[in-house]
């Protein structure tokens, strides 16, 4: 055992999960993320029956694409989010972003939005709410926000747009809440305008995006700082090859892509958005 | 350093408040009424009030009517925190001149998040 838990694993087992992780997701599994593989493993490990998680990872190795194998990366790549993370992306695209590619694309045109690890929606919904905000100074210009993400189950409940109270109080100011939610028993639930605009569809970040179709904006946020180098660069890559020229990346506040990708340079006096080099 | 009144009756939601609080850097008084958090406010006024609803001798909504009606609608900044979650209860605090609003029971994460869209980290 190297970590002490009567849950651990051995170092074989681990190289060989991290070895798994990083060839289906990108995922860099570190050993200092063991608390993480136990915490969020060990539920599943009880329910499959196995006596400790290395018989859990021998059984994934035994079918990689198998059920088990698919639910061990959807435990290890569902991120908590909240709505409105990090605020100032989403003033951005309020006060600048929107309006100036609505201008662009004229009152018949189309905003296109990519929330590429959209999580159980607080992103592209913030996104959503965003739009709404502003209509009149998007002159009828539509916003349409494509919301992918490796794991199906948080994209069920995504697409649910069904929250529970707790989570509707991370970041969502209480103005916001009563206009765009229903209470519904202890749950709140964003209404269909809302709704209707973010269309949710299954995809790994690892896969060159062109059949998602062109973006004028994308948002990768939080994601790279679970990737090595080479896998930031390709994804940074396959994202500048469907941004619009006049388009805005956003990643995460902890997130650069100086010194990974020369396809981007920083946008002026914005934190965390980048613009094609 | 700014101050923060937490208003409950409930000694143990003052006490859990006043330690998430301090630990944002407020200093913060308790009252334990809106009685007596209207008589502090007309001794000393906060930048921030956090506001239980159901409390004996002056609820949180008669209290917020009158701190507004004595003090104006843009200062101090109150965020609400109740048991009460219905869409009718939020609306009447809102229009009543409450800042933001948490539905109990609330952790740190969610008084910063709150403390912050008003304004005051």
């Amino acid at each position: 055992m190297l970590w002490g838990s009567g849950d651990s694993m051995n170092a074989a087992s681990f190289s060989a999960l991290a070895e798994f992780l990083q060839n289906r997701s990108g995922i860099v599994l570190t050993p200092d993320k063991m608390y993480l593989v136990e915490t969020r493993l060990a539920p599943l490990m009880r329910r499959e029956g196995c006596a400790d998680l290395n018989a859990l990872v021998a059984k994934v190795k035994s079918a990689l694409s198998g059920p088990i194998a698919d639910e061990v990366v959807e435990l290890m790549t569902t991120n908590e989010t909240l709505f409105f993370r990090d605020g100032k992306p989403f003033e951005h695209l309020r006060n600048e972003v929107l309006p100036r590619l609505a201008a662009a694309r004229g009152p018949r045109g189309t905003i296109r939005v990519w929330s590429a690890a959209c999580s159980t929606g607080q992103e592209p919904y913030s996104v959503a709410m965003t739009a709404k905000e502003i209509a009149p100074a998007l002159g009828g210009c539509r916003v349409e926000i494509l919301a992918t993400d490796l794991s199906r189950d948080v994209l069920r409940r995504a697409a649910a747009g069904r929250f529970s109270q707790f989570e509707v109080q991370r970041g969502l100011p209480i103005a916001l809440l009563m206009k765009y939610f229903q209470k519904d028993g202890s749950e709140w639930v964003l209404k269909e305008d809302v709704r209707s605009m973010v269309s949710f569809r299954e995809w790994n970040l690892l896969h060159p995006p062109t059949p998602l179709g062109r973006f004028d904006v994308v948002l990768v946020r939080n994601v790279l700082i679970y990737f090595d180098a080479p896998t930031k660069a390709r994804v940074l890559d396959n994202i500048a090859a469907v941004l619009a020229k006049d388009g805005v990346l956003y990643l995460g506040g902890a997130e650069t892509v100086l010194g990974v990708s020369t396809r981007f340079v920083p946008v002026d006096g914005a934190r965390s958005a980048y613009a094609l080099a | 350093m700014k101050t923060v009144l937490v208003v409950d009756d409930s000694r143990i939601v003052r006490k859990v408040a006043r330690r998430i609080l301090e630990g944002l850097g407020f200093a913060v008084d308790e009252a334990e009424n809106g009685a007596e958090a209207l008589a502090f406010c007309r001794s000393k006024l906060p930048d921030g009030i956090l506001l239980d609803w159901n409390m004996p001798v002056m609820n949180g909504i008669e209290f917020l009517y009158a701190l507004r009606a004595e003090f104006g609608r843009d200062e101090p900044r109150v965020v609400f925190c109740t048991t009460e979650s219905e869409l009718e209860s939020i609306a009447r605090a809102v229009e009543g001149g409450a800042n933001e609003y948490i539905m109990k029971p609330f952790d740190a994460e969610i008084i910063e998040s709150k403390f912050s869209q008003v304004g005051l980290l």
